[in-house]
């Protein structure tokens, strides 16, 4: 009988950890797929869409396309899992029975968390907010723009500074860069999280008369005053805000009991098993362990736990590990980026920006469905595929 | 050893910069005034990056006790 293999979500780690069973074990394995949307996101092309540079329909696909034919789709809310009874509950109802289960169920947004948040603050880490945000700053003309970040973690640490070079690089193209303010409002005491890049853009930062307020996580935003509260006590007024909201981790996870404080999936940084189950795993952005939460994690996660559930069914020993390998692209703004490679025993030692860094971005955006989600990694990037 | 009640230890131990910051961040947040925050850190950046924010925030930095292989950070949460 083939093993039954539930994966929750359909994102970058979810897709790809079901193509990869499927692909490695054929008819050994039924593999169900469970999202509720059906839809495959490209979460990084949000950043673009919020300044214009692409529309909302390039990032979404239909779930379906991105899966092998023999891989099921669900397109149902998971409400509950029962790690004991090997089973998850549909919210529609009914059970799905697993052998082997893979959580990929990413992150939410809580911009409640915040007050005065929803209100008073635009943000680019969902479509709607991403549009949002467009048609704001299509009728900016002029004032104090902050950038700032709601708590850690967030999704794709890099974002908030990449975000603000180009939103300097787009109010010079529109010509109102002479009556604008630019300031980042960082949580630490440096522009990233990263100290060897946060290095690298500062002085980019200082050189384009952006600002740096270090230390400040926000806490509360008054959209009448038009004021940001930090944690620390200090308050700036603002004329457009660009809040990367709190994160959390999803319901099902919580209501499963499954989760830490934050709903984050305790999760074992090697073997990518949910500490305590031998046959559950978590990928991507759905678990607590010490690195970015980004696609680029979960896509280096995936093949480990496709890897590790293909031993167990076929009874050897499970050899592969995650070494925290990440590997992203930072946009600099004026053409040029800079790329950010690590695992959990090195920093990064980003390259100084190029233009080269940024086609190589550009080229991966456009090729990401042909590639990432159905295992595919393009020959053309040898540091993707490179092991340290 | 510290005399002064702790109300919540985090153990940051291993953890890479910037997480025991950001967890004490975290549980400042959460925490209530008068709370006393005991956090344990490995992390060499946490040694100037735990008390500088501490100072920023207005926070009360009990004591900083190095043990055998990380130190121990204990903060008083002042408002």
């Amino acid at each position: 009988m083939p093993a039954r293999i539930v994966v929750l979500g359909g994102g970058v780690g979810g897709t790809l950890a079901a193509n990869l069973l499927s692909k490695e074990l054929g008819r050994d394995a039924r593999i169900t797929v469970v999202d509720p949307t059906g839809m495959h996101v490209y979460q990084p092309g949000y950043l673009y869409v919020a300044l214009g540079q692409a529309n909302g329909r390039w990032l979404a696909r239909d779930e379906r396309t991105l899966l092998r034919r023999d891989v099921q789709l669900a397109v149902e809310r998971a409400v509950r899992i029962h790690p004991e009874a090997g089973t998850v509950q549909l919210e529609r109802g009914g059970n799905l029975e697993w052998d082997f289960l893979v959580i990929a169920t990413g992150a939410r947004l809580v911009p409640d968390q915040i007050p005065g948040l929803v209100e008073g603050a635009y943000e680019f880490y969902s479509l709607e907010g991403a549009q949002r945000l467009r048609e704001e700053l299509r009728r900016f003309r002029g004032g104090r723009i902050h950038i700032g970040v709601s708590g850690i973690p967030y999704k794709c640490p890099p974002a908030p500074v990449e975000f603000t070079l180009m939103l300097e690089e787009y109010l010079r193209e529109r010509g109102i860069r002479d009556r604008s303010q630019v300031t980042l409002l960082s949580p630490l005491n440096r522009a990233f999280t990263i100290e060897s890049a946060s290095k690298l853009v500062q002085p980019i930062m200082e050189e384009r008369g952006i600002g740096l307020t270090t230390f400040f996580n926000v806490e509360e935003i008054d959209p009448s005053a038009r004021v940001i509260t930090s944690l620390e006590g200090e308050k700036v007024e603002s004329d457009l805000m660009i809040i990367v909201p709190p994160h959390r981790g999803q319901t099902v996870v919580t209501d499963s009991g499954l989760g830490d404080v934050s709903g984050w999936l305790p999760t074992d940084k090697l073997s990518l098993q949910v500490e305590g189950y031998e046959r559950v795993f978590a990928i991507g952005d759905a678990t607590n362990l010490p690195i970015s939460k980004s696609g680029s994690t979960a896509h280096f996660e995936a093949p480990v736990v496709a890897n590790r559930i293909a031993s167990l069914i076929r009874g050897t020993a499970p050899k592969a590990n995650y070494p925290g390998q990440v590997m992203c692209f930072l946009e600099t703004g004026n053409g040029k980026a800079t790329a950010l490679r690590f695992d959990y025993e090195h920093p990064p030692v980003p390259p100084h920006p190029a233009r080269i860094w940024h086609l190589a971005k550009w080229m991966f955006n456009r090729l990401y469905w042909e590639t990432v989600p159905k295992g595919r990694i393009p020959e053309w990037a040898p540091m993707v595929r490179s092991k340290r | 050893m510290t005399t002064t009640e702790v109300s919540r230890s985090i153990d940051a131990r291993g953890m890479p910069c910037p997480g025991p910051l950001m967890t004490l961040i975290g549980a400042i947040r959460e925490g209530q005034v008068g709370d006393v925050i005991e956090v344990l850190s490995s992390d060499e950046g946490s040694r100037t990056d735990i008390p500088a924010w501490i100072n920023k925030a207005a926070h009360e930095l009990v004591e900083v006790v190095q043990e055998d292989g990380f130190a121990r950070f204990v903060v008083r949460k002042a408002r």
